[in-house]
């Protein structure tokens, strides 16, 4: 019956749109494709097909300066089988581990503290714990590079101060001298997360605690540590896994006994010039990665699950 | 044919994914008339206004507005304006120039225009507002602007997503009002959806009934409370008592019920259709049954007066009645009740009503 | 203190622990500028003087002109492309229902996540391979990978924050989609694209670890001070060139997140 009709208004079916228009309009899944595609290209072009032939790539050898591009698995095997990569592996997991313990513990309380207790002007306080984070990583890297010197600002303050007769040889060029600029350079990434999971917190719930019968000490454990446990996840997320492969503040601040993976890859890349190589411990770091982080998505998961 | 109304939906449905939010609707609206969509939340009304002004697109059938199908004509080419549930006031823009957006594309001279937007600054009454941003403006104003916004633009239809739901109570009996006296000066067709059967039963010329996708009645008010056809349609407008029963015979325009909780009755018959042996649902409004303190003549229903509930100028009294399952919901005028007012919970009453009182419904 | 509920009393200990915070974390870039004014190749303490001198070199180095220009030129091309391109991404994203919405927005948004050496030695190996020789250009395209994500980042909330039914009602008044977008959508969501202009030119101005290896002849700014870095005859002027980027990156970076947040936040004050 409806077909008869359509046909019967053959006055409207000339007024019809052209057909790439009409299928726009229709269909609004081609419209955001099509919006879409230009950023999707950026990231193909980019990120996607360098990746591909990263990957390609670590299964070739060096052979002088040109590659031998049959694939093997000999650059693995070295990986696996020479002591000094997985050193430096366990060294870059050793020390971003506990950079991220330790950035979160110190920024809890502060992402905390705006949440609950900052009621004016709150986006200011957002603003200026962030802000660092947006400039020059290598200048804030180096930054520290200034204040943990032989003769930087700590050493020679303190030896002006009398407090110390010599400089204190382990501020720099030390696996504490990379963790605490690394902490420094990525507390704003560790509290936005852990800021926006305390505040969606429902502050009626702490009113309710507090009614039922909970103290200050037991409505923070009771209520709400565990809301705020996915932002504490998704930001050891999220310093766990750039700080891994950072090699700009081991270069700087770590001396002989901290350089991390990136540092190694970086080596391939330059002196050593072993692309392969370099090719190979970047897949394998970007494995290493995706674990963490596939492990990392199932915890958040089981958390977000429990809360809700 | 397609001309049968000035909008006519004819097998409309619409589908997301697996979920089937109308099923197949066909209906008429006819020009200047005031037409609710009325139906709980997830009915597919809002669907069935957004399918209208094009934002959605049926997965079957067509609609037709004076006679042009709208399937391939976008929301921006359509004759129909549409006042958005939260207004959509453009929060760049302020008053005037929420209100002159549409007109762009008509090239006006500027005397033109404003004289146009002082007008309908006029009509809904907010002359002086023109120069007030959308967060300077109550939800009233808002929502007037919205009315002035699409109305500038002289739609042949005027669709209105509700609109009042935002408003609180008194403003929204206030802009029922205002709406009626509008639509009633411009003469454009509305229609209009709302979940409140009051609001729907105050305003609208005709209403539609919906439920999960479908249409269940299409009628006047009146008749909508008068003569509900189905039983979702009865307990969705105003309060009812249900009644089931069977038929024992039909003699000369007569039926003779057997009612469960009441015993046998004669009525006029209502319908054709019904035969010897079916059994009925019965439908009865709270104020038309009459409350008695002994057993009255003619067919009557005995019970226990289980609460009253005292409403100012009148009572509302639940009585439990034997092999009803639900308590018989009785409303009264306080200056017609004499005795019954003083009786206690639990005392025995009859209940009566006259014979046209009783609607019968279709279906079981 | 009375008007504040019971649950948001002050808290003297979190508040003293606030200020030392926020003490460590601007501290330590501010000792840059400090020393860059102190009249002494060596970074040490006592300060022995002050002094425009290490300014004055700046000025006078065409090195550092040179890669202040090419940052420059690299960080508009940048931040207008990934602009553009995280608008018409994020209007994608909130006003579509596309299938397979999410695994494509967690793709854009991967280099947030995945450490930038990766993107830059496989860019590195693409280009090598295609025969491309490393330029401005490919520093653009890496910086591009880099900042689209925080594009995107920036903008999506902005898309989000406004109702669909603004657009709608421009459609129902009469306007089509390429008017609806300059009439409604741009003006609303200006101040997303405001701040994202700001915050990628200057991710893409200070950015180090994508330009280390993508840089051919042309230095970049954050390059060129890496590799004056290892001069320590230079060093009290590359803390000059730092305390300049410093200042300027602070400036962009707060306007951008200002103008960015300014509607989203809710202020709390209506809310008591």
């Amino acid at each position: 019956m409806a077909d008869v009709q359509m046909s019967s208004a053959p006055s409207a079916r000339s007024q019809r749109p052209s057909g790439l228009r009409s299928m726009l309009y229709k269909s609004e899944t081609a419209r955001g494709y099509l919006l879409l595609s230009p950023a999707l290209l950026v990231m193909v072009v980019g990120m996607l097909i360098p990746f591909t032939i990263l990957i390609a790539m670590s299964f070739w050898t060096r052979d002088g300066f040109d590659f031998d591009t049959t694939m093997s698995m000999t650059n693995y095997q070295t990986a696996m089988d020479v002591p000094i990569y997985n050193a430096f592996l366990a060294r870059s997991f050793w020390i971003s581990g506990i950079t991220t313990v330790a950035t979160v513990l110190l920024c809890y309380p502060m992402a905390y503290y705006v949440a609950f207790h900052v009621h004016r002007n709150k986006m200011l306080w957002i603003i200026l714990m962030t802000l660092p984070f947006w400039t020059s990583y290598l200048l804030r890297v180096f930054s520290w590079k200034v204040i943990l010197g032989y003769e930087g600002v700590i050493n020679s303050g303190l030896l002006g101060l009398g407090l110390i007769d010599a400089p204190l040889e382990f501020l720099l060029y030390s696996q504490t001298a990379v963790i605490i600029t690394l902490a420094h350079a990525w507390a704003a990434f560790a509290i936005l997360p852990m800021y926006v999971s305390l505040e969606k917190i429902d502050r009626s719930l702490l009113e309710a605690a507090a009614d039922l019968g909970d103290g200050p000490a037991r409505r923070f454990f009771r209520i709400t540590l565990p809301l705020s446990i996915p932002g504490v996840i998704s930001a050891t997320f999220l310093i766990f896994i750039p700080t891994t492969g950072d090699y700009i503040t081991p270069a700087l601040v770590g001396g002989p006994n901290s350089p991390m993976i990136g540092n190694l890859i970086q080596l391939q890349f330059g002196a050593v010039n072993n692309w392969p190589m370099g090719a190979a411990l970047s897949v394998i770091l970007t494995l290493w990665i995706a674990a963490v982080g596939l492990v990392f998505l199932f915890v958040t998961r089981k958390s977000q699950e429990s809360v809700v | 044919m397609s001309s049968d109304g000035f909008i006519s939906i004819r097998n409309v449905g619409k589908s997301f994914g697996s979920f089937r939010a109308i099923d197949s609707i066909s209906m008429d609206i006819q020009q200047g008339e005031f037409f609710s969509l009325l139906g709980a939340s997830g009915c597919g009304k809002t669907t069935l206004l957004r399918m209208l002004a094009g934002f959605e697109t049926p997965s079957q059938g067509e609609i037709f507005i004076d006679g042009q199908p709208m399937s391939d004509v976008p929301p921006f080419e359509r004759p129909v304006n549409m006042v958005f549930q939260n207004y959509a006031i453009f929060p760049h823009l302020n008053v005037r120039d929420n209100i002159a957006y549409g007109l762009r594309k008509q090239r006006l001279p500027k005397a033109k225009r404003d004289a146009m937007v002082d007008e309908m600054l006029d009509l809904v009454q907010l002359a002086g507002y023109g120069d007030r941003k959308a967060d300077e403006l109550s939800g009233g104003q808002r929502q007037r602007v919205a009315l002035a916004r699409a109305l500038i633009l002289k739609p042949k239809v005027l669709l209105l997503d509700e609109p009042l739901g935002a408003l609180d109570k008194q403003l929204r009996e206030q802009m029922q009002l205002e709406l009626r006296r509008l639509q009633r000066s411009v003469g454009i067709t509305f229609v209009f959806v709302t979940h409140d059967q009051e609001e729907a039963l105050t305003l609208s010329d005709r209403i539609a009934v919906m439920q999960g996708g479908d249409v269940l009645q299409v009628d006047t008010p009146n008749a909508l409370y008068e003569q509900p056809r189905t039983r979702d349609v009865a307990s969705f407008i105003g309060t009812m008592n249900f009644l089931d029963g069977r038929v024992l015979s039909r003699v000369n325009g007569h039926t003779k019920l057997d009612i469960d909780a009441v015993g046998e009755i004669d009525i006029p018959t209502p319908h054709p259709a019904i035969v010897e042996g079916d059994r009925l649902s019965l439908a009865i409004r709270p104020e038309k049954i009459v409350l008695h303190r002994a057993a009255p003549d003619g067919p009557a229903m005995q019970g226990n007066l289980e609460m009253t509930s005292y409403l100012g100028e009148r009572s509302h009294f639940h009585i439990r009645v034997p092999g009803c399952v639900e308590p018989m919901a009785v409303s009264a005028q306080n200056a017609d009740l004499g005795e019954i007012r003083a009786l206690e919970e639990g005392a025995p009453v009859w209940l009566s009503w006259h014979d046209d009182a009783l609607i019968v419904l279709d279906g079981k | 203190m009375s008007e504040l509920s019971y649950i948001k009393r002050p808290n003297r200990g979190l508040k003293i622990y606030a200020a030392a915070f926020l003490t460590v974390l601007y501290v330590p870039i501010l000792f840059i500028p400090l020393f860059s004014f102190n009249d002494s190749l060596y970074v040490k303490f006592p300060l022995s003087g002050f002094t425009f001198q290490w300014y004055i070199e700046l000025w006078e180095r065409s090195a550092v002109w040179d890669s202040l220009g090419n940052s420059m030129r690299v960080g508009v091309a940048v931040s207008i492309i990934s602009t553009i391109l995280g608008t018409l991404a994020a209007r994608a994203i909130t006003r579509s229902r596309l299938p397979g919405q999410n695994a494509i927005v967690a793709f854009v948004m991967l280099p947030l996540v995945i450490p930038g050496i990766i993107f830059g030695v496989s860019l590195l190996i693409l280009l090598s391979r295609l025969g491309v020789s490393l330029s401005l250009y490919t520093v653009t395209l890496g910086h591009l990978v880099v900042c689209l994500p925080f594009a995107v980042a920036t903008l999506l909330p902005r898309f989000e924050g406004f109702d669909k039914s603004m657009e709608e009602a421009s459609a129902d008044l009469g306007e089509n989609g390429w008017f609806t977008f300059w009439r409604v959508t741009f003006p609303l969501v200006l101040p997303g694209v405001i701040a994202s202009l700001l915050l990628t030119f200057t991710i893409s101005f200070d950015e180090f670890i994508m330009a280390f290896f993508l840089t051919g002849t042309d230095a970049t700014l954050p390059m060129f001070i890496w590799t004056q870095l290892r001069f320590p005859q230079n060093f009290p002027s590359v803390l000059a060139l730092a305390s300049i980027i410093l200042l300027v990156s602070f400036l962009l970076v707060f306007v951008a997140l200002w103008v960015g947040r300014l509607g989203l936040i809710e202020p709390e004050e209506s809310q008591s």
